[in-house]
This record gives structure tokens, sequence and C-alpha cells, in this order.
């Protein structure tokens, strides 16, 4: 080991570990027919996870034994050739359940928009790690936000919005590096406002938006932003508002709608759309304390939970692992995400810092999308949760994602 | 700020999601149950009802299957109900309402649409039953009755009700229990243990298995059959002898306590609360309120029980030493007491010792001993509670302990009721008050079945076993010990010597000397009991109820009878006869005196019952 290496993280290695293997003991309950074949059955999908997680340790190590470098210094490359299998999904693509996200090779398929986000992590670290670029220029934001908008572009018309949501964790590494918290507030008033408009309506929200419009503004405080910009966020505010009823009407379809009215409670309908996030609940909520053990769920083995070995993973936790069992899974990611955190604020080369938190932004907003949904918190939005959900091109995505930032960390020495 | 934004987001997040799964999986207990519903289908399987043999072997009561068409309202597609209506015979709003209650009771469990489906609508609909999704037929087990009589006795069963729904978690709707008589009492033995099944269902209700591979299914566990006391071939001479009377007949084996008949008249046959037509039966039944075929007489009916109560008097006087079986009392028709006032008596020899005074039953001998009773002690108070105690020995004014599903338990009154009627110590009563006491009348009550553990505790000279009507489980002799421990009275067993004297003289020249039965010695007593109803608001004394006691051998009793027929004038007229031919039939199986049964058979009461019903003046005691 050259005196450049510091070894690799040990303990994020153990976390990815830890979930893979749970996740695949889950993926086996939920897939699991009447006749119980062997683990390592190809027609069932426990089967193929158990072959794509063998595929992904050795996919590990040939990430782990290329030079960190290599990561850096081929990013452009490796961001066009995504950006190329995506643009080719128009041509070559198959269709499944709709979407054509797919490249078929027989009986396994390929979805390369798995693949172009740890592409576009390492374009966007890349642009960002440029001498030259100044995020706090509006040019380069714009050059930035250009990156990130390519893929998440090429992705929406397959359809797949849920995947192209994933790119808004791109603003995490931005503002880490500098971007304005502007946006940020902006972003978030603007989704405040859009949400609160649906449950109390458009006047109500205009009150309270003048109210504290009005506080800003005859606040005596040498910090206070521009009254101009008061002003102007307050008219926006308002404007949005009542246009919230428009957008929700016209530019939403149904199926939005109803996910949003369901998760707000302003509908309850079990059969329709509201099925899966009811049964989803139901599953979980009959795990009680320590669950009703492996294999033991009657709602996952009633097939109850509709996608439950990809999407709905995580009901299948909640029903056979319990509280105990669905907290754990909770508490791994957090713990995973936390000590990706302290390995990217220990990073001296800004490539590696803006990797790092890409990939952490990009598990989040999977972690978030994904749990949030299942327990009934989230609209749906059909999303994988990391390194759990059934599916080959996700794990390996994942994998690739996040090794290769282990990678990084262990070069981290040699600045 | 820009490097803790993520951390606060994801630890934030982190929370919000365990706060959430703990909402889900602690606090909110309701999907656990939803999750049970929809996933566990619980099926039960039905073990055969006991059978109940009568004491010798006989079959009274078997099984036969029957079907329920029972749906689950969720599973319910749209189907052809004019077709459907026609094979059952229902009319669509009947329909409508029957499936309208079945989504009240629970969408995704099991109702009854239509109960006990007919031989016929059965064959029909189980071809068709694929073109009706929802619903389908279970099949259960009725009852099938081998006898036309004992309806009292055995009882019956009928769907369970919402109210035992909700005490006894072991019934679902449309479950079955027994409703009466033996049926009810022992209800857990007939019913056994009912099986269930756990399957597992997907979420297309289709059935995938046995839920954990059955390790909480059990096995239904069959009824135990029982075998009851009473004689299959009495209850049937009984019931003809009733027939067309109201009353009841109580007969004990007085060595065992068992029960060898009970018969109440008016009855019906137990199979007309069996299948379809159960229900619009059973409501004519319950709303005859004048024949009351729904009311054990035997059990249940509160008499005056009349001169049969003067044995116990004398027994009494005996035991407290205020009499002397040698002891005459004069009767100049009747006694005189009060301010003019006059027990009265038939006209018979005067004066009279204990045995012709029974034989005769005469009242004016038993008015003296029952003050003699009374006066022995310094106040009337002390004197009626000693006579009160010495009752109670008897299992009077009391609830008996035994096993009959239902039962009164008569009256006797003690110092605390005359106390209270006669507004103690405001004014003060004396035994005089209380004379009617003496003579059977007045404040004392009794049940037939009372009686007829009286007749059998004097026949034992002085015990009793209490009175019961299981016999065997399974072909096991029961063992509890309240029946099989004897209940001494208070009395000795030499004071009953005279008073079986006096009653067996009672046939041999006595009130009962035309009943004899060649080549059985029999102990008894007629009883002759005044009666009144409210008519219109005014009350109005009807014919008197003919009473008998009796038991039989003397020497060693195997029979103790009581019997009671309302209205029926004297008390060797009715009840008298039918409990002669009763013993007769019971103890030599076959009726020698056949002109004493063609009266019985041929003569009805119905008459009598109409005279108060009819508006017009009667006359009574003719």
């Amino acid at each position: 080991m050259s005196k450049s290496s510091a070894g690799f993280d040990w303990i994020s290695i153990f976390i990815y570990l830890a979930l893979i293997s749970f996740g695949w003991a889950n993926i086996y309950s939920a897939s699991l027919g009447s006749s119980s074949g062997s683990f390592f059955d190809l027609s069932q999908p426990y089967g193929k996870q158990a072959l794509f997680i063998g595929l992904s340790l050795f996919l590990i190590v040939i990430i782990l034994s290329v030079e960190a470098k290599f990561y850096q210094r081929f990013s452009s490359v490796i961001y066009i050739i995504s950006l190329l299998s995506l643009a080719g999904l128009f041509v070559f693509g198959k269709t499944i359940s709709g979407a054509t996200s797919w490249y078929s090779f027989g009986s396994f398929g390929l979805q390369p928009s798995e693949f172009a986000k740890f592409a576009t992590a390492l374009a966007l670290a890349k642009y960002l790690s440029d001498i030259q670029t100044n995020i706090r220029m509006l040019t380069h934001q714009v050059k930035a936000f250009i990156i990130i908008a390519i893929p998440a572009l090429l992705i929406i018309p397959q359809p797949d919005p849920g995947s192209a949501l994933v790119y808004a964790a791109f603003f995490f590494p931005l503002y880490r590096e500098g971007l304005s918290g502007f946006y940020l507030v902006t972003g978030l008033t603007g989704v405040a406002v859009f949400i609160l408009t649906l449950v109390i309506g458009p006047i109500w929200v205009s009150v309270a938006v003048l109210s504290i419009g009005l506080l800003l503004f005859f606040r005596k405080r040498k910090k206070r932003p521009g009254r101009l910009l008061i002003t102007l966020f307050a008219i926006i505010s308002i404007g949005l508002s009542f246009s919230v009823n428009y957008i929700f009407e016209n530019v939403f379809e149904q199926r939005h709608r109803d996910r949003f009215n369901i998760v707000l409670g302003k509908e309850v309908d079990s059969r329709g759309i509201g099925y899966n996030t009811n049964q989803s609940e139901i599953a979980i909520g009959s795990g009680g304390w320590l669950g009703k053990g492996w294999t033991e769920g009657t709602q996952t083995k009633g097939h109850f939970v509709p996608e439950q070995h990809t999407d709905y993973i995580f009901s299948t936790v909640g029903e056979e692992w319990g509280f105990l069992g669905s907290a754990m899974v909770v508490l791994l990611f957090v713990a995973l995400l936390l000590r990706l955190l302290i390995l990217a604020e220990r990073q001296r080369n800004q490539f590696y810092r803006v990797y790092g938190y890409s990939v952490i932004g990009i598990l989040f907003i999977h972690f978030l999308v994904n749990i949030g949904m299942v327990i009934g918190i989230f609209p749906t939005v059909g999303i994988p949760l990391p390194f759990f959900s059934y599916g080959g091109s996700g794990l390996w995505g994942f994998t690739l994602l996040l090794f290769i930032f282990i990678k990084l960390d262990s070069d981290r020495l040699s600045y | 700020m820009r490097k803790i934004l993520l951390y606060i987001t994801i630890l934030t997040t982190g929370l919000i999601f365990i706060a959430r799964l703990f909402y889900l999986q602690i606090v909110d207990t309701s999907l656990a149950i939803r999750s049970q519903d929809n996933a566990i289908k619980v099926v039960y399987d039905y073990p055969q009802r006991g059978y109940i043999y009568d004491r010798n072997g006989e079959l009274m009561v078997s099984n036969q299957p029957s079907y329920d068409v029972m749906v689950i309202p969720r599973n319910l597609k749209p189907f052809d109900t004019t077709e459907f209506c026609g094979i059952l015979n229902l009319s669509r709003e009947e329909l409508e309402k029957k499936l309208d209650k079945a989504r009240i009771y629970s969408p995704m469990l099991p109702s009854v649409v239509i109960p006990q489906l007919t031989k016929s609508e059965y064959a029909i609909l189980q071809e068709k039953m694929r073109k009706y999704e929802g619903f389908y037929i279970q099949k259960r087990s009725l009852r099938d009755y081998q006898v036309d009589h004992s309806a009292n006795v055995l009882g019956y069963i009928a769907e369970v009700n919402q109210k035992i729904i909700n005490e006894n978690p072991y019934y679902i709707s449309g479950d079955l229990i027994g409703r009466a008589g033996v049926e009810s009492q022992y209800e857990e033995l007939l019913r056994g243990v009912k099986g269930v099944k756990h399957i597992q269902k997907d979420r297309f209700n289709r059935d995938i298995g046995p839920y954990k591979d059955g390790i909480y299914d059990t096995l239904p566990e069959k009824g135990k059959d029982i075998t009851i006391t009473v004689d299959n071939a009495l209850q049937d001479y009984g019931t003809k002898l009733m027939k067309n009377k109201r009353g009841g007949i109580v007969a004990l084996d007085p060595q065992s306590g068992e029960i060898l008949a009970l018969i109440s008249a008016p009855t019906y046959d137990p199979a007309k609360l069996v299948g379809r037509s159960r229900s619009r039966n059973y409501w004519e039944l319950y709303t005859d309120s004048i024949a009351k075929p729904l009311y054990d007489r035997g059990l249940l009916a509160e008499y005056p029980p009349g001169s049969p109560f003067k044995t116990l008097n004398a027994l009494i006087g005996l035991q407290e030493g205020v009499v002397d079986v040698k002891d005459s009392f004069s009767c100049n028709h009747g006694y005189a007491y009060g301010r003019g006032r006059k027990l009265g008596c038939h006209a018979h020899k005067s004066p009279l010792s204990m045995i012709p005074g029974i034989a005769q039953s005469c009242n004016a001998y038993f008015a003296n001993v029952y003050r003699r009773i009374i006066e022995k002690y310094p106040t009337p108070q002390d004197g009626m509670d000693a006579w009160n105690e010495h009752l109670k020995s008897f299992g009077l004014g009391q609830f008996m302990g035994n096993d009959l599903s239902t039962g009164r338990p008569g009256k006797i009154p003690d110092s605390d009721y005359y106390n209270r009627i006669y507004d103690y110590p405001t004014y003060k009563w004396y035994a005089s008050a209380t004379l009617s006491n003496a003579i059977g009348q007045g404040e004392v009550l009794m049940t037939p079945i009372q009686l007829a553990n009286m007749a059998a505790t004097i026949g034992n000279k002085g015990w009793y076993y209490t009175p019961h009507i299981l016999k065997e489980i399974n072909g096991q002799p029961i063992k509890e010990e309240k029946f099989t421990k004897k209940n001494y009275t208070t009395i000795q067993a030499e004071y009953f010597e005279p008073v079986i004297a006096g009653m067996h003289e009672v046939y041999k020249s006595g009130t009962a000397a035309t009943l004899r039965i060649p080549g059985v010695e029999i102990a008894g007593k007629t009883g002759t009991a005044e009666n009144f109803a409210r008519i219109d608001g005014k009350r109005m004394q009807l014919t008197d109820h003919s009473i008998f006691v009796a038991f039989a051998p003397v020497d060693n009793p195997k029979i103790a009878i009581a019997v009671f027929v309302e209205n029926g004038y004297w008390g060797s007229r009715y009840a008298g006869r039918m409990a002669s031919l009763m013993i007769e039939k019971y103890l030599k199986g076959t009726i020698t005196r056949t002109d004493m049964e063609k009266w019985i058979l041929e003569h009805s009461l119905e008459d009598e019952y109409a005279k108060p019903l009819s508006g017009e003046p009667f006359r009574i005691n003719q």
C-alpha cells in the first residue's frame, strides 16, 4: 500500500453489506411463491438478486482496484457515455410497464438511468472543482444546472419522473460549494405555498404571506433583507398561491392529483390509487413491536402490497421485523449518510468533496422519497430504496456511486 | 450553515420516519386488526352436536344435515336476483334487507342469508351456486327429534343473537346455541368445540394455503352424548294423560334424585322448532298468552300446595314436640278462630288423631297443630321462623340448585314477611292471622317439582338428593357431589312413620281410596287449592286446582310424584287418577285399570279454561 493510501472506510462498507444482506432476505420473503425453491433459483426475483449481489461484489473489487485519479480524469467521458445510453433508449429501448427505461439482454435488462446518477455526480464534481469555476457567478450556476438537467430531461420522457426527481439531490453539493441560500429559500417557499394552498386555500395563505412579509418589512435590523426583495417575494407567493388551483387542476394529471390528495388526507381511496399506500400501511402497521417473523408476514405472503419486492420492499421489513427491524433500517441509512458526510467533509480535494456530497444527496433523496412513500407521508413516487429494492441496475448503480466515493476517500491523503 | 444543513436534514428525516413507524406499528392498533381481516380467513368446522338418550338408552334427539346459504358481502358480484329469489322463494326486498343486515354485521365475515334450506331448495341451488359469487352453502347439523313430546325437557336450539355474541366470544353470527331445557343447560357438553382453520388469502381473495402451516388450527371436538334421567315411555304416557288439560307432572326417583318425568301441559312437538319455520312457530308459541305452551309448569308454576302441605305441618309438630301421634282434635265442620272466623272442613268423623287426620285431610286438625307450633315460642315471630327453618330444609322457598335451565323458588313466609305486611310493631299479629298456612293455602307457594321432592323426602324418611336431569355423559355416570350427596331435613326419621302411615291410609280408606293399584302399596295425599284470577279488573274465584302427591311402594319408594291440574276441581278427580296411572305405568309397565285411563284420556278441561274468557257469568266447581 502506497503512502498516499489511507485504506477503505470499513464502517461504510459494513453498513452497505448489512443493507444488501437484509434487503435480500426481505426480497426473498416478498417474492416467495407457494413453492419455496433453492435460494438461487434464477427464475425468481430472490435468485436473480443473489446473482446481482454476487456481481456487485465483483464490481466493488474492480472499482477499488482502479486508481482514484481515473474517475476524475475520465468523468467527462463517463458522463457523455451515460447521456448517449439515455438517448439511445429512444431508439433501442424496451418498454416495461409503460416506461421505456431498459435495454434488454435476454431475460436481463439494464436501466441506464441508474448509472446516469454517478456519471452526473462525477461530471458535476469535475466542473465545480475546476479552478476557473465560481458557483457564485450566475453563468457558472447556469452551466452547472445544465450538467444536471440534461440527464434529467432525457429521463422524464421515458417516462420516469421519479428518477428525474432524484436530480434535485445535486442541490446539496452546489449549496455546500457556495450556491446562494436564496435558491433554497425560494424553493422551499414555493413548495410550502403550494402545499399550504392545497390544504387551507389561497386566501389564508395570502393572509399568512402578508403577515410574515409585514413583520420582516418593518423589523429594525441591520441584516434585514432588502425591502424590494420582501415585496417581490410576497407578490410572487400570493400569485403562486392563487395559481395553485389552476396548476393542480390543469397542469397535473389526475394520478398526480390523487397522490397529493391521499397524502394530504383529503381523499380516502383504499381501492384505486390509494390502494398501494393503504396496503403498505396495513402491512407495516400489522408488524407491531417485533414483527411476524421472516417469511411469516401475512400481507407479504398474500401479495397485498403491489411491487413489494421493488419499491415497496420496506413494507415487508415493517410487517415481518416490526418496529424494531424497520427503525433499525432507518437508523442504518441515517448512520451511513452521516458517516459519508464525515468522509466528505474530510476531503481536501474539492472534486472528492463535491462527489461525496452528490452521493449523499442522491442516497438521501431515495431514502426520503421511498420510505416516505411506503409509510404514507410522501406522495407515491416510484423510486427504489438503495441497496434494498430488487433490481440489478439499481444495485449496481448505487454500488458504483458509493464505492467510487470510498475509493476516492482512500486516496484523500495524496492531496 | 453550509456544513450542517445536510446533517440536520438527515437527522430530522430519520426522526420523522421513526416517529411515523412508531405510530403505525405501536400506537395505531386498528391497522393490525385490519391485517387479520383481509389476509387471514377463518373457517370453522362444526362438530356434530351430542345425542340425547333417555334413562333406558332410548334415543330421543339426534341430528340431521341442514344447509345454510351464506354471504360474504365484500365478495358479491352482480347476479341474477330474479332467479336467485325464485329458487329460495324470497322477495327481492327481503333479499335486499338480508344483504344489508349482513353488510352491517361485517363486509368481510360470512353471514347467514337463508338458514336451513329444504332438501329440494338445496338440490336446485347446489347446481347453480357457482353463478352467485359471494354466496356459498354451509353444511350444518340440525336436531332430529325421535320423540314428539318432552319439548320442555329437551329445549331447542336456535341461532345466537347479537347479545350472546357480545357476551361470549366462542359464538359468531349464525352459530347455533341451546336455548332452553337440557339443550341450554348442557350446551357446552352437547355442542363440543368447533374446529378452526386459518387460511392465508392473497390480494385477490384466493386461498393460498394454511396460515403458518396450520399451527393455530384446531380440530373440531365432537359434542358429548348425554343420557338424561327421564323415562321416555313415562314422558310419553304423561303427555298423553295431560292432553286437553293444563298443569304439570313431576316424577322423581327418591333413591337417586333423578327426574323420571317432567311434563308440562299444554306442550308442543319439539320438531316444530327446527328448520326454517322455527321462527314462525316459535312466535306462535311465544305469543299464546293463554295456554302458555313455552311455560314449563312443572318448574315455574308456583301454586298454593293445598292439603299435601299438611303432611309437613304434621312432621314439624312432631319434631317440635307440640303434638303426639295419639292427640286428637275435634272438628265441627271446621275450625273457628278469631272474631267469628272459621276454617271450613268437609264432613267426617270427629275427633281425629294424626293418621286419620291426614287420611281425611281434616282442616281443623292441622289448624290446631299449626297454632301449637307457632305458639310454642314466646313470640309469633320466633314461632314463624322456627317453622320456616324446618320447611327450608325440605328445599322449599328457594331455588333447589338442580340442573334445570329454569325454575322458581316458591314461597315460604317468615316473620319478616308478616312484620312487613302487618306493619309490625305498629300492629301486632298472631298465629291465627297466618292460619291458612296450616292447610297449604295463604302465603305458601310451591312448584310441582318441590311437591314431588317433598313426597320423595317423606318416602326416604327425612332426606333427599337434589333433583337432577343429567344421568350420564358419553355413557359415564355423573359424579357431581351436588347430586350424589344426601340433603337431610331437620326432622328425625322416626317422626316420618306416622305421616307415611297417614298417607298410606289416604289410599286405603281416605280421600284416594278409589285410586288403588292392585299389588302396589302407595302413600299419597290429595290436594284441592282454591285459586283466583283477575278478570276485567275483578278478582274472581275459579274452579279449584286438582293436586296430588304420592310415592310408591310405601316401604321402598321407587317413584315420588306430584301432579297438578289447573282447575281440575278436587284432588283425586284428575291429579289423583293421573298420579295413580303414572305410578302403575312406571312400576308395572302396563295399565290394568283401562277404564280409569280411558276416563282421563277422554276428559278435557278446555271448557273449564274457556269459562273465564267467555265474558259470561260462570259457575265454578261443578
